[in-house]
Formats: structure tokens, C-alpha cells, sequence
């Protein structure tokens, strides 16, 4: 009844296809199965479980990230401070748990009121002040590489958390940030018909929790930004901020909130690393920022923001994670993802702008 | 002056949402603002005094003037940006003073400014709906109410006058004189009684400014007080009931449309003898057989 309403015999009915294409996520999602089919055919190990669940779990943690620094470009800022956000996070919960024998889900959640907080700083520093939050984030990022790599150290006298197995109720946490799914996915033999691709699968397919994370962030996210108020608000103080003020849209809330949730995702990301693998580095997650930015850009996110998807940088993140392994599977040298990197994203602006112009200006 | 005539009553079309009131007009002519010797002072600067008229229910009240006379001060006070100073400000007969554009929109006094509050980007409805979102559902899982929220931007622009193809089409895709429009079909919606254009056509072809003027008179159809700030006669003469001039922050009167011709108006906005100076400079200047120095003398007298 309401696409009744709605249908007028001036627009040509729009298949499904032709809707999808208007998406800004979709150029991510056809590099990312091109990538996939690339590398699935000309090395061994790429498609194999093993090869599979490394480079799913590489992505995991950069999309996360990706998809909440995603959110924040839309509503046109930027966080620098993300990446070193996940080491600190962790090293939080590292030294409370063995340095100060804390429990560990007290740890925890101080941790990610530590890093509310300074999400919150970030964004009321942006706010209050109108500086670029390029500039602001900027000082937030050295302010906390410098408290990981001196604070670290002061504290604990090295420059790593290591033994966190042996933490009362380690295992409890690791069950929800560092445990892993092993299916056989007999069910998964890529037949295409005209051809079949014969893969090991005698070992399981290993899934590690940070990609159930990944996938229920990106969810979230998604619904988030298209279903409601929130959403609604995020796209609208990214596009026009003024406008968005008069309107009586809570720029301010808004923007603050999405600092924050970068900085709630630095929280969980650290969280699954230092449970996955049981150790912290002081250094971890500094020079991963400008990688979350690539991958939000390459989903679709333009730099100026107001507009861009999560589901489209979790798109970008899976890319990042499938060629920074198939390089190493191909035999490459490794350096040669920057070079990829930095194609990507010239490539993927270039098709943003084209893409917002035709947005904007067409009539 | 009573509150009688004015009832703002749900509608039973879509009971359902949360969001329509949707206002019946009081009698054509009823004032629901009065003005009278309005004036804002900053410190020791006078910048608007003196300064009388009314807006009615289904009249256009164009307030006309120069760069610099002191529209925007004016509008500042109707649209609860700024305090007054001195005079009085009457809405429906009571003495107002308001505080904040918040507290003018409560009172169904509506801006719309020359930016028109629009993000590019977005698709129409969105943009119609922005910071008054519909929604359905409970708790965490309340949702847009999409279906509805298309459907009225669609039928209320089309209440305007304006048939869009396609609701989703980002906003920016729209002329300037359709987003003016969907500004303030928007306004209208969320239960406008009064509505403040600022410089609607400043910006605007003289195709897309006759689109706008259109929406204008529809505006005072359905029964809305409309305050039409321009600086062009032209635009202001066709659609205006009541006209009221600024100079150098005074008011130069406020007439009916009956008292006034269009060429007394162009002539009181140019300002006479500020054009026969002009005249009288160019003259010196390019000679006194000088085409424009002619012209110029033509218009004066």
C-alpha cells in the first residue's frame, strides 16, 4: 500500500541491481571479490581454512575501527588518537591486572571508561574550540603513544605486558574477546561450474571471536546510520553543520558521541588483542589511524563528510586484511601493500568526489 | 485581540503519528503579530527604532529596504534571535518578548534563512524530517518511520505546489527556488502560523524567484501570515498585502497595498533624493546628455 503511494509513472522502476549500484559501498564490494578471486587463484594457501581465518582475523580488528572511524568521517571529523587507542586500552587492563593484581573485569571497564573519557575529551576539544579535530586528535594520538611507551615502562620496567594467562578469570574474558569458532566447511568447495578449485580443507575453518565482533559491529553500525534518529543526525552534521544547528539537530551531542564511539571501538579492539594473544605491546596500534581512514574512504566515506557507509569501510577493512596476507602468500615483498594501499585510496577519492558531484550538482 | 480564533486540532488523517498538527487558520486578516514601536539599541547604537506594522493570517507582509537598514535586525526579533529593546511585541494581543528561535517556533513563528537550512546530500525526506524525526517502535529498537515520513513529503510538497519525482533524490540535486520551497513546506508542516522568509529570492534567477513568489502566495492561501523580506519591489509588489520600509534603521511607514502604487514604492526604496544627487553627480561627471545620467533623472521625477 505505501509503495502504492509513493510509485509515480515518471520514474522508471529501478531494479534492485540499479539501486544497488547507487550505493557508496559498492565499489569496495567489487575490489574486494575481485581481490578475493585474485589471490584464491594464484596462490595455494590464500582459500585454504588456515589462510582464510588469518586474513579474516587481520581485517576483523581493522574493521572494527574502520567501520566506528566510518561513523566519524560521515559526521565530518577525525580521529588520529584511534589506533594508539587499542594499545592503550589494552595496557590499561594489562598493568591494573598484573602489576596491581586488579580483577580483570574490573579492568576492564575501567579501561573502557578510561577511554570514554578521552573520547569525550576529544570531541568537547573539538567542539568548544572549532580547531580541525585533525589537529586536536593529533595531540591526542602522541599524548597517548606517549603514556603507552613511558608509562609502560615506568610502571611495569619492560615495554610489553606478557603473562596475562596467568590473571584470575583470564579465561572468562578470553571466552568473550579471545576465543575461537572451528567449523568444517565441507559445504564451502568453491564449484563454479566451469571450473573447480580444489582447496585443502581438511582442517577446520578457524573463525576468532573478533570477527563475530567485526561482523555485529558493522550491524549495528549500519542500522544505525540508515534506521534512525541517530543515523539521521550523524549524516546531517557531516553534510551541513550550521544547518544542522538551526534545524534543532544536537550537533554537539552528536559529535561528541561519535568520539566516543571511536574511541568505545579503540576500547573493544584492544580487548580482543590482548585476549587473542595474551600479551600487550606498548607500541601496539600506532600508524594503524591512517589505515582505518583508507578503509572508511575506500567504503565509500568521503573526506569532507556527509556521506559514506559502515558496511562499506567493513568492505574496505576486508580488503586490507585479504591483500596484506595474499602478499605474503604470493611471495611478494611485503612492502608493496603500502604501494597498494596508497593506489586504493587515490583511486577510491577520485571515485568519491565523482561520485558526490554527481550527488550534489546533477538535475 | 483574543486567543478565540486560534485552535491548533490533531487531524484525523494520520492519527496515527505523533507529529501533525496541522494548524486551522483563524479568519483572513486576523493580526497574529503587532508591532508597535519596536527598537533595538546595542549598547549606545541605535539599530532599529521606531518601528510599527502587523502580520495577519493570510496577508504577506513584505519588509523592504537597502543593505544595511536594518531588515535583519527586525527579523532577529520576530524570529527570537534577538531581544527588543523598546516598543512592544504583540502575539495574538499579548506582550512578547522572545527569547530564543525555540521559543518563537512555539509560539508557530517560523525562519526561513537564506542558507535554508538544507545538507546537500541528503535525500529530501530526510532533510524535511531533520531534528524532528518520526519513529516507530520501543525502547532500543525504535526505528524511522520511513514509509511515513516519504509519504508526507511527498503529499505536503505537492500541497505546495511542488511534484517531485522522487523524494530520495538528494536535496542538493533540487533548483534553488524548489529547495527554498521544500524550507518552507517544512516550515508549514511543523505547524508554522507565521512565517519569516528572509531574502528568499536574493540568490535566485528571475525564473526560479516567480517559482518562489508562487509558493509565497500559496503560503498566504492556505492562511499562514507571511513576512517576506526582499530588497526589489518587484518582487515584493505582486504578492504583498502590506509594506513596510526600512531605512537606516527607522521605518519609512507601513501601508496597505491600497495606498501605494509599484512606482511610489520603487521610488521610496531607491530614496529620492539620494537618486537625484546621483543624478546630479553623473551628470557633472559624464555630462549632462550622458544616457544613464538621463535615465537616472527619468526615474527620479
Amino acid at each position: 500500500m505505501t509503495t502504492a503511494t509513493l510509485a509515480d509513472e515518471r520514474i522508471a522502476r529501478t531494479s534492485t541491481l540499479t539501486k544497488l549500484l547507487k550505493r557508496p559501498e559498492i565499489g569496495a564490494l567489487v575490489a574486494a571479490i575481485v581481490i578475493f578471486a585474485f589471490f584464491a587463484l594464484t596462490t595455494d594457501a590464500f582459500a585454504t581454512p588456515s589462510g582464510s581465518s588469518t586474513w579474516l582475523r587481520g581485517a576483523s580488528t581493522i574493521g572494527i575501527m574502520a567501520v566506528a572511524v566510518a561513523l566519524l568521517m560521515i559526521g565530518g571529523e577525525f580521529d588520529l588518537s584511534a589506533g594508539a587507542m587499542t594499545g592503550f586500552t589494552g595496557l590499561v587492563v594489562g598493568v591494573l591486572t598484573r602489576e596491581y593484581g586488579v580483577n580483570i573485569w574490573a579492568a576492564i571497564f575501567i579501561s573502557l571508561g578510561l577511554a570514554l573519557l578521552i573520547g569525550a575529551i576529544n570531541g568537547i576539544l573539538v567542539m568548544r574550540t572549532g580547531l580541525p579535530s585533525f589537529i586536536v586528535t593529533l595531540g591526542t594520538f602522541f599524548v597517548l603513544q606517549g603514556i603507552d611507551l613511558a608509562g609502560t615502562k615506568a610502571l611495569t620496567g619492560q615495554v610489553a605486558i606478557q603473562g596475562m594467562t596467568q590473571v584470575p578469570f583470564y579465561s572468562q574474558a578470553k571466552r568473550v574477546f579471545g576465543s575461537a569458532l572451528e567449523v568444517q566447511p565441507h559445504w564451502f568447495n568453491l564449484n563454479l561450474g566451469f571450473m573447480r578449485l580444489d582447496f585443502d580443507w581438511s582442517r577446520p575453518l578457524t573463525i576468532n571471536a573478533s570477527v563475530f565482533w567485526w561482523v555485529g559491529v558493522t550491524a549495528l553500525a549500519t542500522w544505525i546510520l540508515l534506521r534512525t534518529r541517530t543515523g539521521n543526525w550523524i549524516f546531517s552534521v557531516g553534510g551541513a553543520q550550521t544547518a544542522s544547528r538551526q534545524i534543532g539537530v544536537p550537533v554537539f551531542k552528536t559529535k561528541v558521541g561519535l568520539f566516543m564511539t571511536t574511541a568505545g571501538a579503540g576500547w573493544l579492539v584492544g580487548m580482543l588483542l590482548i585476549f587473542t594473544t595474551s600479551t600487550v605491546q606498548s607500541n601496539t596500534g600506532v600508524g594503524q589511524e591512517f589505515i582505518y581512514i583508507i578503509c572508511a574512504v575506500v567504503g565509500g566515506c568521503l573526506m569532507t563528510g556527509g556521506y559514506g557507509s559502515a558496511i562499506g569501510a567493513a568492505f574496505g577493512a576486508l580488503i586490507y586484511g585479504m591483500v596484506s596476507q595474499g602478499i605474503v602468500y604470493a611471495g611478494w615483498d611485503n612492502n608493496w601493500l603500502k604501494a597498494f594501499l596508497g593506489v586504493m585510496l587515490l583511486g577510491a577519492v577520485l571515485l568519491n568526489e565523482w561520485v558526490r558531484k554527481r550527488a550534489e550538482t546533477a538535475k | 485581540m483574543s486567543n478565540d480564533n486560534e485552535t491548533v486540532e490533531e487531524t484525523t488523517a494520520e492519527a496515527a503519528s505523533p507529529v501533525t498538527n496541522v494548524y486551522a487558520p483563524p479568519p483572513r486578516g486576523t493580526a497574529i503579530i503587532e508591532v508597535r514601536d519596536i527598537g533595538k539599541r546595542y549598547g549606545n547604537i541605535i539599530a532599529l527604532s521606531d518601528v510599527s506594522t502587523s502580520v495577519r493570517a493570510g496577508e504577506v507582509t513584505c519588509v523592504l529596504g537597502d543593505n544595511g537598514a536594518g531588515k535583519s535586525t527586525f527579523i532577529k526579533i520576530l524570529a527570537g534571535a534577538h531581544e527588543h529593546t523598546d516598543g512592544q511585541l504583540l502575539i495574538d494581543g499579548e506582550d512578547h518578548t522572545l527569547s530564543s528561535p525555540r521559543a518563537a517556533l512555539e509560539l508557530g513563528i517560523a525562519t526561513v534563512y537564506q542558507d535554508l537550512a538544507v545538507v546537500p546530500l541528503m535525500p529530501v525526506w530526510r532533510n524535511f524530517f531533520l531534528g524532528s524525526e518520526i519513529t516507530k517502535g520501543v525502547g532500543p529498537f525504535k526505528k524511522l518511520d520511513i514509509d511515513f515520513m516519504k509519504r508526507t513529503t511527498k503529499s505536503e510538497l505537492s500541497a505546495m505546489g511542488i511534484d517531485l519525482r522522487d523524494v530520495e533524490q538528494p536535496i542538493g540535486t533540487l533548483s534553488g527556488g524548489e529547495r527554498q520551497c521544500v524550507a518552507i513546506a517544512r516550515a508549514v508542516y511543523f505547524g508554522a502560523r507565521v512565517l519569516i522568509l528572509d531574502e528568499p529570492t536574493a540568490a535566485l534567477g528571475v525564473k526560479q524567484s516567480g517559482v518562489v513568489l508562487k509558493y509565497i502566495a500559496k503560503a498566504r492561501e492556505r492562511g499562514l501570515g507571511v513576512v517576506f523580506i526582499t530588497h526589489n519591489p518587484h518582487h515584493a509588489y505582486p504578492v504583498g498585502d502590506r509594506f513596510m520600509l526600512l531605512r537606516r534603521g527607522k521605518s519609512m511607514g507601513d501601508f496597505p497595498k491600497s495606498d501605494l502604487t509599484l512606482e511610489d514604492l520603487t521610488a521610496m526604496m531607491a530614496g529620492g533624493e539620494e537618486l537625484e544627487s546621483l543624478a546630479h553627480e553623473l551628470a557633472e561627471t559624464m555630462g549632462a546628455d550622458s544616457a544613464i545620467a538621463q535615465e537616472l533623472k527619468a526615474d527620479v521625477t
